[in-house]
């Protein structure tokens, strides 16, 4: 794995809910090396500090990556206004990606922002994926069509009960692990719906792998201010979210570390 | 054809640009970009005699013009580096420069002990981290701490010793010339000015550990001032650090005194900047027909 610093063409930008752009970057170099899961750290002009953004969606046969971010600041605000044509300022692909095994089912959670980086996933196991999806309420629902094309089931969730099911992705989540024989969920999303996740896997003795988020600075493992705390043969130790993971193995993940 | 190369301590460095402790790891997270070769030097991530954990996240705010951080030296430990990363970076590296930092004085010794006996060309003394509760800055502050620090790990080791000074004083050329009697063979500045930041929303800092280090362009002016001042101050060399981010920069801070420079925050926007300073400051001296970089240092004229 190796990763790649420039400049790479919008060739599609959208806008998929209130604040939620999605953004096609023709970068072939990226989009071959690219694995679900992983992340890029975009510049933007005029910030110290890169945005890291999951990777949506990587198209080998077409060089494209997608991305589709939040505006959460003025720093993803200043990305969300780059047009067709403009650049985006690309470092990645970066970091961990999901493990995902061969023919066999898995199911896929996300919530909210953490929905995108669960599409490569979704693409890439089609009828073997069940897509498990939660957002606040029915504005801010996106990629709907996509995972419900792509996946045997979709399930969606949202915390009003405007669409679908009313309350968390825990539900479903335990109901399908009970009938179905699932190899493993992977997961995206807030640290409540992690934890969530986390513990119905463990009741359903499926093995989990989640993807997190944490302020970032160098992207690459340079400067360890991404740290998680993590646990492998009971000890202890931070881990850099953006080299080691930002996937990790449920079980080394201990949260508010 | 310009020479670019300068020599502190008796140490050549090819190019005067260093990656600055904390910002380049230990020279094995850019390699997918370009070889570590390309730079002068690197000074590693500091290094303490025993592992250590660091601070809770979030460890980094981002600022006008700049980042805080309080990452609070999380390492692998001396003898971890001198295993795993010490051997490779001699092979693909220049200068290699163990950032040393420690609690107590005996800390400091035990480490400069361990790595006098190794490859890395110089240590460099962290009395200036402002992220830790024990050590760091702590001695950094005062000239009796400085230079007793100093004054022990030059007697620990026969490695070329350069001590990093902390901004946060009140007359850091007091602390400089401290250091300098001890034994000191350079001096570097600055590190981070202590800062905070506060979430408006929730009421908390926005680091874990409420205040942090303040680096990136915004602290450049700070800097230049300072090695200004410890150039007047000191016969040792200084290297400069603190927002250079620009070629420009690099060329700015050596007028004011510094023999070298070191860049860190900057690669975190533009991993390729210091390769990009590297030939600005090539093209400058070839533009003004300087031949050596020494006709630069500490040139500037004062009104």
């Amino acid at each position: 794995m190796s990763y790649f610093c420039g400049k790479y063409p919008i060739i599609e930008r959208k806008t998929l809910a209130k604040g939620i752009y999605s953004m096609i970057v023709d970068a072939p170099e990226l989009a071959e090396e690219a694995q679900a899961g992983q992340f890029a750290n975009i510049g933007v002009q005029g910030f110290t500090l890169r945005r890291p953004i999951s990777i949506c969606e990587i198209d080998k046969e077409n060089g494209t990556l997608r991305f589709v971010f939040e505006v959460r600041g003025k720093g993803t605000a200043a990305l969300s206004r780059l047009v067709e044509g403009e650049s985006l300022d690309i470092l990645g692909p970066l970091g961990n990606g999901f493990r995902i095994p061969e023919g066999k089912k898995i199911i896929v959670v996300g919530g909210g922002i953490g929905t995108p980086p669960m599409l490569e996933i979704a693409r890439q196991t089609t009828s073997l994926c069940t897509a498990i999806l939660g957002f606040r309420d029915y504005s801010r629902i996106i990629l709907k069509d996509e995972y419900e094309e792509l996946c045997a089931k979709t399930v969606l969730c949202t915390d009003d009960g405007s669409v679908g099911i009313h309350g968390m992705v825990t539900a479903p989540l335990a109901e399908n692990l009970k009938t179905g024989d699932y190899s493993l969920v992977c997961a995206c999303g807030p640290e409540p719906m992690l934890k969530a996740v986390i513990k119905t896997c463990e009741e359903n003795n499926v093995p989990c792998q989640v993807s997190l988020e944490q302020r970032m600075g160098c992207g690459v493992g340079a400067c360890v201010v991404c740290s998680c705390m993590t646990v492998r043969n009971g000890k202890e130790f931070y881990s850099r979210v953006c080299k080691d993971g930002p996937v990790f193995n449920a079980e080394e993940v201990r949260f508010g570390g | 054809m310009v020479d670019l190369s300068v020599r502190i301590a008796g140490v050549e460095f090819p190019n005067p640009v260093i990656a600055a402790s904390g910002t380049y790891g230990n020279g094995e997270c850019y390699t997918d970009l370009y070889p570590l070769s390309k730079l002068g030097g690197i000074s590693c991530k500091g290094m303490t005699i025993e592992p250590k954990l660091g601070n809770p996240p979030p460890r980094i705010a981002e600022t006008y013009s700049g980042i805080l951080n309080s990452v609070g030296l999380q390492n692998i430990g001396v003898h971890g580096f001198i295993e795993y990363y010490l051997p490779t970076l001699k092979e693909e590296g220049n200068v290699i420069i163990a950032n040393v930092a420690g609690a107590v004085i005996d800390d400091y010794i035990a480490a400069a002990e361990a790595l006098d006996e190794t490859d890395v060309d110089m240590i460099e003394l962290n009395i200036s981290c402002p992220n830790v509760k024990q050590g760091g800055a702590s001695w950094g502050v005062s000239c009796e701490g400085a230079g007793s620090v100093t004054s022990a790990v030059r007697r620990a080791t026969k490695k070329p010793l350069i001590v990093k000074l902390t901004p946060n004083v009140t007359d850091i050329t007091e602390i400089a010339k401290a250091v300098e009697a001890e034994g000191a063979d350079c001096i570097s500045l600055i590190n981070t000015l202590l800062g905070m930041r506060i979430d408006i929303n929730s009421h908390r800092p926005i680091l874990k550990n409420n205040t942090g280090g303040l680096s990136g362009p915004a602290v450049f002016p700070v800097a230049v001032r300072m090695v200004y001042q410890c150039y007047k101050a000191v016969n040792i060399p200084i290297i400069g650090m603190g927002g250079i981010s620009v070629w420009e920069d690099a060329i700015e801070m050596m007028l004011a005194g510094a023999t070298a420079i070191q860049m860190g925050t900057a690669i975190f926007n533009d991993p390729y900047s210091p390769l990009k300073v590297i030939e600005g400051i090539e093209e400058y001296m070839d533009r003004n027909n300087i031949k050596s970089l020494t006709e630069i240092i500490g040139q500037v004229k004062p009104w």
